[in-house]
């Protein structure tokens, strides 16, 4: 078990390195352009230029310039927005950073669990109105987009229905920090919470029924049976403990992806400062630097969530421990 | 011999029925049989004969919502036809235990050998962690695990095939079950383990007393271990009796393939093994008379008719040769070789 903690860690490493190295490639040296220009953003004065040249060592060899990005990056976090005037690249992402964590880890939390039930009582059901009625409840939600769903959400939450007894604790859009006032960082994130599950809870329910209904079938079900266990043990206990690898699979990707920007639809509706509104922003702006940066910062979450996905298998899965 | 011994099971007039899309499919045709306690009746077959889907009835197993089960399954005087899934739950691994083929899918893949060995104990004792750990473990050193304390925590991957049987043994037997149920144990294993697994199976049931109902395609093994032996066609009974009456003095004519196809150890060896013409009836479509009459080269009018088991001092047939027409019939057939 160590050793497979050892050696993902290592190979976790590796795998930044490389996208590192290939996100640098892909700014910095691109045949036939100029970095400097893009890095500047659009009508730049000459000086700026100048300045940008000297900045990222762009006179000096390829490694040397990719060394200094990184040291601007992970040491000295002092990259800097030519676009918007100075601004310090990583302290912005520093600050969306816990945005974009509640945002998701709380959605994560209300679609595990939500499909969690949906899953396990439609394969223990399967057949019946209420496993026909869960599948097309989920399938519903995995057909209604963020944005129009959020929209829908905000249009009643905070105008039409603002008023009524059901949400006029809802506050303003915005985001409230955790440490400013938990109950007010709880309050403005519970319908994008919701948004966002609804999505996620249809498709995970889904496949969990289908990876449970595919357990049932096994031999040692019919094992446990024999011993004289309960339907809801044999389920619980035999079925769904197996099932649990496709959909922590699942998460994994789906987790890193979100939190590294993915979450952007809900974000720009919710007006909520997350990594993904950085990207959305720096995007229209053009911003190089920060979409450089969240790139980066995107990538090395998903491969990390991969990572953990890895060792949470050595641990769900007794075969992979020794492998 | 088994004659003093108490009744423990008495199957009468069990069908198992399945509706399928091509029609009803009778897995079980009206088969009746008794089991006394501690004795080992082996079910012999081919497959799709309906040995598994009788012994899985009698767990209350046939959980297919396609499936219909009906005759009467008397265990202890308790008949179970039709008996509470609840009072059958609570009988399941602790009355009556059942062992599966292969041991490589028969134990769930995320949990150690010890834990599934203590669920099965607490399922139907109220015992401590501890207490059911302890039992395990001279459990598996019982079915002669060796390093049983080592064994405990290891997972069923971790395992040879004849291990994990013998971890399945004696998890079936922890509630020492007054019947067991052996689904072929031994098919799946390499020929050197098998004869370890059936002295183990044989030295257990020994030791706690349990009736055991071995389901098995392998004649070699009957011949082992069974006291008495059921002989199964297209779901029903076609002969039964004594291990030896039916090795010595087989009546039916299937029984004579079934015995002819094995090659003998001593004597001249034969050119080819009998193998029996013609394959085995869709169970769709059973004939009216004889299941095995289509297939049989000693038919002749009478088995348009359904046989019924008959015969003297508990060996019986379902067959109407008498015993003139069998001592004429059976030779012909093995020189026939390949049937009519």
């Amino acid at each position: 078990m160590m050793l497979l903690l050892l050696r993902r860690l290592g190979q976790m490493l590796f795998v930044m390195f490389g996208i590192s190295v290939l996100a640098f490639a892909i700014f910095f040296a691109t045949p036939g352009s100029d970095p400097s220009a893009r890095i500047a953003g659009r009508n730049a004065a000459p000086e700026t230029l100048i300045q940008v040249r000297h900045d990222f060592g762009l006179d000096r060899p390829l490694p040397v310039q990719y060394v200094l990005l990184m040291k601007r990056l992970f040491v000295t976090g002092d990259l800097t927005s030519f676009v918007n005037r100075g601004q310090k690249v990583v302290p912005e992402i520093i600050a969306a950073t816990p945005v974009t964590l509640s945002l998701v880890l709380g959605a994560a939390l209300l679609w595990i669990v939500a499909a969690g039930v949906i899953g396990t009582l439609a394969a223990a059901t399967r057949g019946s109105w209420l496993d026909r009625g869960l599948m097309i409840a989920g399938l519903i939600g995995v057909s209604m987009p963020v944005y129009w769903l959020g929209s829908v959400l905000n249009l009643f939450a905070q105008s039409r229905m603002h008023d009524s007894l059901l949400f006029s604790w809802v506050p303003p859009l915005g985001y409230i920090p955790l440490s400013e006032d938990p109950f007010g960082w709880f309050k403005t994130l519970v319908i994008p919470w919701f948004t966002l599950a609804v999505l996620y809870a249809g498709l995970y329910g889904r496949i969990l029924r289908g990876a449970l209904i595919e357990s049932l079938q096994e031999d040692y079900i019919r094992t446990a049976r024999a011993k004289g266990l309960s339907e809801s043990r044999i389920l619980l206990r035999h079925a769904l403990r197996c099932s649990l690898i496709s959909v922590v699979t699942l998460f994994g990707l789906d987790f890193g992806a979100l939190v590294g920007g993915g979450a952007l639809l809900a974000e720009v509706v919710f007006a909520l400062p997350g990594i993904g509104k950085l990207t959305f922003d720096a995007l229209q702006t053009l911003d190089l630097p920060v979409i450089m940066a969240t790139v980066i910062y995107a990538s090395f979450f998903i491969v990390a969530s991969n990572a953990v996905v890895d060792i949470a298998y050595g641990f769900i899965e007794p075969r992979m421990r020794d492998a | 011999m088994p004659e003093s011994r108490e009744l423990l099971l008495s199957v009468r007039e069990l069908s198992v029925s399945f509706r399928t899309r091509s029609g009803i499919v009778h897995a079980v045709d009206r088969l009746s049989f008794d089991l006394r306690q501690g004795e080992v009746l082996g079910v012999v077959g081919e497959s799709g004969s309906g040995k598994s889907v009788s012994m899985l009835a009698v767990m209350g197993l046939v959980t297919d919502p396609n499936a219909i089960v009906q005759g009467s399954i008397v265990f202890r005087g308790q008949e179970l036809v039709g008996t509470a899934e609840k009072r059958m739950r609570a009988m399941r691994g602790r009355d009556i235990a059942m062992i599966f083929q292969d041991p490589m899918t028969a134990l769930t893949p995320v949990y150690t050998v010890g834990w599934q060995i203590v669920e099965q104990i607490q399922a139907h004792q109220p015992l401590s962690k501890k207490a059911a750990r302890l039992q395990a473990r001279e459990l598996l050193g019982a079915v002669g695990m060796p390093n049983p304390d080592a064994q405990l925590d290891r997972f069923p991957h971790q395992l040879s095939g004849g291990m994990r049987q013998r971890a399945v043994i004696a998890m079936a037997l922890a509630c020492r079950p007054a019947l067991l149920i052996a689904d072929e144990p031994t098919t799946a294993l390499d020929v050197t383990v098998q004869a370890q697994i059936l002295e183990v199976l044989d030295h257990m049931r020994k030791t706690i007393g349990s009736a055991v109902i071995l389901i098995t395609h392998d004649m070699g093994v009957v011949a082992e271990l069974a006291d008495r032996v059921m002989v199964m066609y297209a779901g029903r009974a076609a002969e039964t009796g004594t291990a030896s009456d039916l090795f010595n003095d087989p009546w039916h004519p299937y029984t004579w393939g079934l015995l002819g196809s094995i090659p003998p150890l001593s004597g001249p060896k034969p050119r080819r093994l009998l193998s029996i013409a013609g394959a085995p009836p869709s169970l769709v479509h059973l004939p009216d008379g004889c299941a095995f009459a289509p297939r049989c080269p000693s038919r002749f009018e009478l088995c348009s008719k359904r046989p019924a088991l008959s015969g003297v001092l508990e060996h019986d047939a379902a067959c109407f040769l008498d015993e003139d027409a069998r001592v004429l019939a059976r030779p012909a057939m093995a020189t026939d070789g390949a049937g009519p």
